[in-house]
């Protein structure tokens, strides 16, 4: 009797040390994340002016603002959204609602996930090479913007195919039962039930592509440019590219450290304003596909 | 003659025979009930009969399945026609996420009817004819998530009828259900007996009992016996069925 108290004395002990390392770890990793946003806001809120967001760079950037970048940033993602939303979900709805099961679907899939872990700067090289000199592109908004599509196109096609995998299939038979073709069921049925998660696959691309620098490196990013772009054939400036040009290869670096907290404080505010943004949309589609 | 007749229907899924040698027919305006323990077949062969086994890869069929004495499976067959003719409903009630009004409007408007009155009118017929006007008279417009299970099962089935099916086959249609919503379901398929003939899997003996004129009963894939449901029920010819109603097995 007393052994056994024992044991399950034991046990409880057990779990309590358990449960207890899991949640420390579990807040350790969001503790992290909010000693760097804070050491970011810290040393960066100093800088965040009107101007700031709002002024072109002056005195060898290490005054004034990043305006263009910031633009330039919206316009990367935006070209690189409208290329790679569309395509991701197409081929997505293909493979899953399409293609029957088999080897020609599983090497798809696995050459989508071998896609997604391509280092991004080869992804950098592969685009210069092809929009940038066989396209002739040129080093353009253009060429940058679908260097940034190819990037996230798996992360759209992974994040598209869960969504209409997690359709259930008696939608799809209740639909084919009424006599709707493939094509019907799931325009009208399949996809209406699955975009709002869709739309997470939008939301993670959207931080992804306006953080990353190395594919814009080869293909679109400027130094120093004192004017905004015209046109997608510009090039263009980027946060990113800004960022690490003020912080390692400015004409003076000590002096444009903060304007360096500064934009990447930027940065983060557009990435994390583009997700609520986003899931807004999620909410709103998600309440409006159950109405139309 | 007989409204579906089957002979000698084998099914695989893959190498797996999942139905040996069904031979199994129903008389117009009667309703069948298929009973017997899960992975017994059963739903295996409701499913054959709008070709719903089609969308999955990978299987194979043979033998024969006519209704109104066309085979299904022939070559020259319509599957769209075809499973406009056989309704079907399923487990756990599935409306589209859509209004009321548009659930039941969707099978008229992929079938290609546009004439805006035509379409109302039959909405209005088949949400009367599963007794669920008065509840959903004022809210046509609003989603079919707001139903209650059982409700949203009613327009589930008004959605079936609205494209004029003369066939309807129900996979365990009140599984998912509370009893006063199977009753009112119960009550529903008696009154649309009158019109359809009615394919049943159910899991509940009661309610086979209850609703079906005739019972197949299957095990392990095959079509152990079928005969009237009260012949089934008080005196089946086979043990093996008699050990599976009064629940020594299954």
């Amino acid at each position: 009797m007393t052994k056994e108290i024992r044991l399950a004395k034991k046990k409880r002990r057990n779990q309590k040390i358990a449960f207890g390392l899991f949640s420390l770890i579990s807040y350790a990793v969001v503790a992290i994340l909010f000693v760097i946003l804070a050491f970011i806001v810290i040393k960066g809120i100093g800088v965040i002016s009107w101007e700031f967001i709002s002024a072109m760079p002056s005195n060898g950037m290490t005054e004034g603002g990043i305006y263009p970048a910031i633009i330039g940033t919206l316009c990367l993602v935006l070209v690189s959204m409208v290329f790679a939303f569309p395509v991701g979900v197409l081929a997505a709805i293909y493979m899953n609602e399409y293609v029957k099961e088999g080897w020609p679907k599983k090497i798809i899939k696995q050459m989508t996930n071998n896609l997604a872990g391509v280092p991004s700067i080869v992804f950098g090289l592969f685009g210069m090479s092809l929009f940038v000199n066989k396209m002739g592109f040129g080093d353009s908004i253009l060429a940058g913007g679908l260097t940034l599509g190819l990037l996230v196109l798996p992360i759209v096609i992974r994040t598209t195919e869960e969504s209409l995998k997690a359709v259930d299939d008696t939608f799809r038979q209740a639909s084919f039962g009424l006599g709707a073709s493939k094509w019907e069921t799931t325009s009208k049925i399949v996809f209406p039930i699955a975009f709002p998660n869709i739309i997470t696959g939008l939301i993670l691309s959207i931080g992804r592509v306006s953080g990353e620098t190395a594919p814009i490196l080869f293909t679109v990013a400027a130094y120093f440019l004192p004017k905004l772009p015209t046109s997608i054939f510009d090039q263009a400036m980027a946060l990113p590219y800004h960022l690490y040009v003020i912080a390692t290869s400015g004409t003076n670096i000590e002096a444009s450290r903060a304007m360096a907290y500064g934009t990447a404080l930027i940065l983060i505010i557009i990435v994390l304003i583009s997700n609520l943004l986003a899931n807004a949309l999620r909410k709103y589609y998600g309440k409006k596909v159950k109405m139309n | 003659m007989h409204k579906i007749e089957s002979k000698n229907v084998n099914f695989y899924y893959g190498e797996n025979q999942a139905l040996h040698d069904i031979s199994l027919s129903m008389k117009t305006n009667t309703v069948t009930a298929l009973i017997g323990p899960s992975g017994c077949g059963k739903s295996t062969y409701l499913r054959l009969l709008n070709r719903m086994n089609d969308l999955i890869d990978n299987t194979q069929m043979s033998g024969s399945i006519l209704i109104d004495g066309n085979d299904i499976y022939a070559k020259n067959t319509n599957v769209d026609d075809l499973r406009k003719n056989v309704g079907m409903v399923f487990q756990k009630p599935n409306p589209f996420p859509k209004t009321i009004y548009e659930n039941v409007a969707y099978g008229l408007r992929v079938n290609g009817i546009t004439d805006k009155k035509l379409i109302e009118e039959r909405v209005i017929t088949s949400i009367e004819q599963v007794a669920l006007w008065d509840e959903v008279k004022d809210k046509l417009k609003k989603s079919a998530f707001e139903l209650s299970g059982g409700q949203q099962q009613r327009l589930c089935i008004a959605r079936a009828l609205a494209i004029k099916p003369s066939v309807l086959l129900m996979d365990e249609p009140t599984s998912a259900l509370d009893p006063i919503s199977t009753s009112k379901i119960e009550e529903l398929i008696y009154e649309l007996k009158n019109k359809y003939t009615i394919v049943i899997v159910t899991h509940n003996m009661q309610q086979a009992g209850r609703i079906s004129d005739t019972t197949a009963f299957f095990y392990m894939g095959e079509l152990i016996e079928h005969d009237t449901t009260k012949t089934i029920f008080t005196k089946p010819a086979i043990k093996q069925t008699e050990d599976y109603i009064t629940g020594r097995f299954g």
